[in-house]
């Protein structure tokens, strides 16, 4: 019970009551131990990775079965109560933050691997299967999942789907869009659907990139094929530095206009590379103002083929020092910093924000002056990892969350860092999603008739708004109040709605 | 920033917006219309014709960044040319139609959503699409997606659009991500029967071989291998060893994978192709469907994904046939022209359909019946 109803006693009786009536529709539909009402069981679901944000569930639903997913679905939509689907709870953007008068559920118990076609090179999973475990059942026939989130290890298919998540290879093998043959999931009032098929189109408006990213706002997925990708035989990594963050951008552009699509291809800023090498000893450059990770991966010819070219072009470029990976434990090694910057963030600062806009790759060293700008504007320290391939950074804003200005101004810190992206041709958000972290921001991105069409889509999936309401895409209402809707075509933007 | 027309100063655009607008108050069908390359395809042409002929020209290009932005009326010749002076291309190679793609539309490809023999390797034109510029039927001009690769802020309108066959709206502008060309090529080729060729076309590509397209008809299978030179030469030498193909020489390969690309092939327009009053289905199964129990003449493309038939059989056995496998049957060319070209779809789907349709265009206006004859 969220504070709001805790101190109206009347809100507070309604609001037991209907927990009373929600909890015995359900109980017709699932075994008593599949539901959750306690404040003590349902605190595990109050928040995911986004810990800032928390509310209580109305009450947490477990079921094991696409049958019973179908039915909870159902008795919710004749009750009109809301329903915010839960994979693992790694979301970074509070996409599975439950609703106060909503039943969360929780679809990490449809585990199960149903079939791997080694053939085909696809996988067809439950949807609270492990990225990981996707490509672990895999490796036997020589294949793996291509998509990598750093959650890896934890985040489910299903949420990765939610979220279109990406990952470091994603530059070379793509998002979970394009990994994606398939999804069967239910609509609110519980119909089951399917998008895609195991062919490569299916007939009709192609609404698999509409649910693919769609944070659980459009139908419910408990079942996903996916496509496998041949395990390559070798893979060889280049760490480079360069003197200016400038000259590391340039490599970049440059990279890709000599032809070459790096398996990976990742910047870490000379503060990111401190506090890494602190915490892994990997041997990193610390006079370096910016490293390269630039990956090659596939036959042992080709990745000899790419390496050369690659050395190249970063030679070319100005690289200060250059390293090539000898073996799989240096390569490892080198990877060892980037894949631990959070934890290495974690290690110099109580806490700290990450954030996920894209640019474009040439705006990068523009982007990083003008963070370095509002580090001193804000009087906070900001430390960046940067998917440099695909122009996605993750600034990690260091502050003190004890401290409710420094958390303030970390947020102020993060929203102009956003609409600093989006003012330089980018995105607020490339892959960890909009869900509750980047309502605001989504008003400076997209006009009011924009928005206005994104709702209308939501309608047209659910007409009453019964799937993780309040997610993804902000009411007009909600921009008109933050006054940040950008001013599209000379027009103002929301003329018709009240300011406050 | 904005990849969004100027609508003040871009008169085709400021037409284009005052015609739809007209159309939605006067309820007036209108059908959407770029070089007309792919009038054949499709369910019934409606309405008055709305040309995107003026909206056309490149609006920005960034080798670096592998973006390409350009108007829908952009010819896909325009665009290949300017790609092709900095080594990159349209890798999911979408049919041209004829004229050396000076009649076919980038609006038009991405409305059709059709690729070509590098589908099952690169990806479709979906893949591709990475933001587009749209007017809805409230004469809206709307912006999803953008220029950049990853981008998850809001639904992903700019795709939807891919193969919606112009129901929700005029397409406009079209940013696209355009990959470098491979470093080398090389085709070869098989004498061998229709379930053997399907069983190689996936062994190889399970092998982790290069392979970029594969096609098979009346007995021989062609494939076409793609990456850095190393792989191909050791890919082509590993399977003259083990499998015995021939190496095809560039001067027959190239326009046999263009003619396949853009439907010159003589299984396509030849006189006195099998049956020329046929139609020509278009089956899209799961990869490893054995041979289709159906009568007639058959060419397989993206290693087995893809299958053309020209059939006696009845357009209800083709469709069963292509279902029970996994897939769907459409008619892709027919004289006179299906208005159900497509197969049916379960009746949620039917549902959403519907409402994203009003939602888009809510009086109706845009191609009706070109995707179904309900919509």
């Amino acid at each position: 019970m969220n504070t709001q109803v805790q101190s109206d006693p009347h809100a507070a009786a309604a609001w037991v009551a209907r927990q009373a009536e929600v909890m015995a529709a359900l109980s017709k539909v699932l075994p008593r131990e599949a539901l959750l009402h306690r404040r003590e069981d349902t605190v595990a679901y109050e928040c995911d990775a986004l810990t800032a944000y928390r509310r209580a569930p109305m009450l947490v639903a477990l079921p094991e079965s696409e049958v019973q997913v179908s039915a909870v679905l159902k008795t919710c939509h004749a009750l009109g109560v809301a329903i915010v689907a839960r994979g693992a709870g790694t979301g970074l953007s509070g996409g599975a933050l439950p609703h106060e008068q909503g039943v969360t559920l929780s679809l990490a118990r449809l585990n199960r691997i149903l079939r791997i076609d080694p053939t085909a090179r696809t996988a067809t999973v439950q949807c609270g299967v492990r990225n990981l475990a996707i490509s672990d059942a895999a490796a036997p026939f020589d294949l793996y999942y291509a998509p990598d989130p750093s959650s890896q290890i934890a985040c489910t298919i299903g949420g990765n789907v939610a979220e279109n998540s990406g990952g470091v290879h994603c530059l070379k093998y793509g998002l979970t869009l394009h990994n994606v043959l398939r999804i069967k999931g239910y609509t609110a009032d519980g119909e089951m659907v399917e998008f895609g098929s195991e062919a490569l189109d299916a007939p009709g408006l192609d609404l698999l990139p509409l649910v693919v990213g769609s944070e659980g706002m459009l139908a419910v997925v408990t079942q996903v094929t996916v496509r496998l990708t041949p395990k390559p035989q070798t893979a060889r990594c280049i760490m480079a530095s360069f003197d200016s963050v400038e000259t590391a951008g340039s490599a970049v552009a440059n990279i890709i206009a000599a032809g070459i699509i790096p398996a990976g291809l990742e910047l870490m800023d000379r503060p990111m590379t401190a506090a890494v090498e602190n915490f892994v000893h990997a041997g990193y450059d610390l006079q370096a103002a910016a490293i390269l990770l630039c990956e090659s991966d596939g036959t042992v010819e080709e990745v000899d083929e790419e390496v050369e070219r690659m050395r190249s072009v970063l030679e070319r470029c100005g690289a200060t020092r250059l390293e090539v990976s000898a073996d799989e434990e240096q390569r490892l090694r080198f990877w060892s910093g980037r894949k631990n910057a959070f934890p290495a963030s974690g290690r110099i600062s109580p806490d700290y924000m990450c954030m996920d806009s894209t640019i474009p790759r040439k705006r990068l060293a523009e982007m990083l002056r003008a963070i370095e700008k509002m580090e001193q504007k804000y009087g906070l320290r900001c430390v960046n990892v940067f998917h440099a391939g695909d122009g996605n950074l993750h600034p990690l804003i260091l502050f003190d969350a004890n401290d409710p200005d420094q958390l303030h101004r970390c947020e102020l810190f993060g929203a102009e860092i956003l609409e600093t992206s989006v003012r330089l041709g980018g995105t607020v958000s490339g892959e960890h999603g909009v869900g509750v972290e980047k309502l605001n921001s989504m008003c400076v991105q997209f006009s009011a008739a924009e928005l206005e069409q994104m709702l209308a889509i939501k309608r047209a999936f659910d007409p009453d708004g019964l799937l993780n309401p309040g997610k993804a895409v902000p009411t007009l209402h909600r921009c008109a109040e933050y006054g940040k809707m950008h001013v599209h075509r000379g027009l103002l933007p929301f003329a018709e709605l009240p300011r406050f | 920033m904005s990849p969004t027309p100027d609508a003040p100063t871009d008169p085709a655009l400021v037409r284009l917006i005052d015609q739809v607008r007209t159309a939605q108050d006067e309820v007036r069908p209108v059908r959407i219309r770029g070089g007309g390359s792919k009038d054949f395809y499709g369910g019934t042409l409606t309405g008055e014709l709305l040309e995107l002929e003026q909206l056309r020209g490149i609006c920005s290009y960034e080798p670096t960044e592998m973006v390409i932005t350009a108007r829908a009326g952009t010819t896909l010749r325009e665009l290949e040319e300017a790609l092709s002076e900095h080594g990159q291309h349209l890798c999911f190679e979408p049919p041209r139609f004829g004229a050396g793609g000076a009649q076919a539309t980038l609006g038009g490809m991405v409305a059709a959503g059709l690729a070509g023999p590098a589908r099952a390797a690169a990806g479709g034109v979906r893949d591709f699409v990475l933001g587009a510029c749209v007017l809805n039927g409230r004469g809206e001009l709307l912006r999803f997606g953008g220029q950049v690769v990853k981008n998850v802020a809001g639904y992903d309108v700019a795709r939807l659009f891919v193969g919606s066959m112009g129901v929700l709206g005029v397409i406009c502008e079209v940013s696209l991500k355009v990959p470098p060309l491979p470093a080398a090529s090389a085709s070869v080729e098989l004498a061998c029967e229709e379930a053997e060729a399907l069983h190689l076309m996936q062994a190889w590509t399970r092998a982790a071989l290069p392979v970029n397209a594969s096609a098979w008809r009346a007995g021989v299978m062609r494939v076409r291998l793609c990456g850095a030179a190393a792989a191909v030469r050791s890919a082509r030498e590993r399977l003259a060893k083990q499998s015995g193909v021939r190496t095809l020489e560039p001067e027959a390969a190239v326009p046999y994978w263009t003619a396949l690309r853009d439907q010159s092939d003589a299984f396509f327009s030849a006189p006195g192709a099998p049956a020329v009053s046929l139609a020509l289905w278009r089956i899209s199964v799961p990869s490893t469907t054995p041979p289709l129990d159906l009568p007639g003449e058959t060419l397989i493309e993206w290693g087995g994904a893809q299958r053309w038939l020209y059939s006696h059989a009845s357009p209800q056995k083709i469709r069963e046939t292509a279902a029970r496998a996994g897939g769907h049957a459409s008619v892709f060319r027919a004289e006179p022209r299906a208005p159900d070209f497509l197969a049916p779809i379960s009746a949620p789907l039917e549902r959403i359909h519907r409402a994203l349709k009003k939602s888009f265009d809510p009086a109706g206006i845009f191609n009706r019946g070109r995707l179904y004859p309900w919509m």
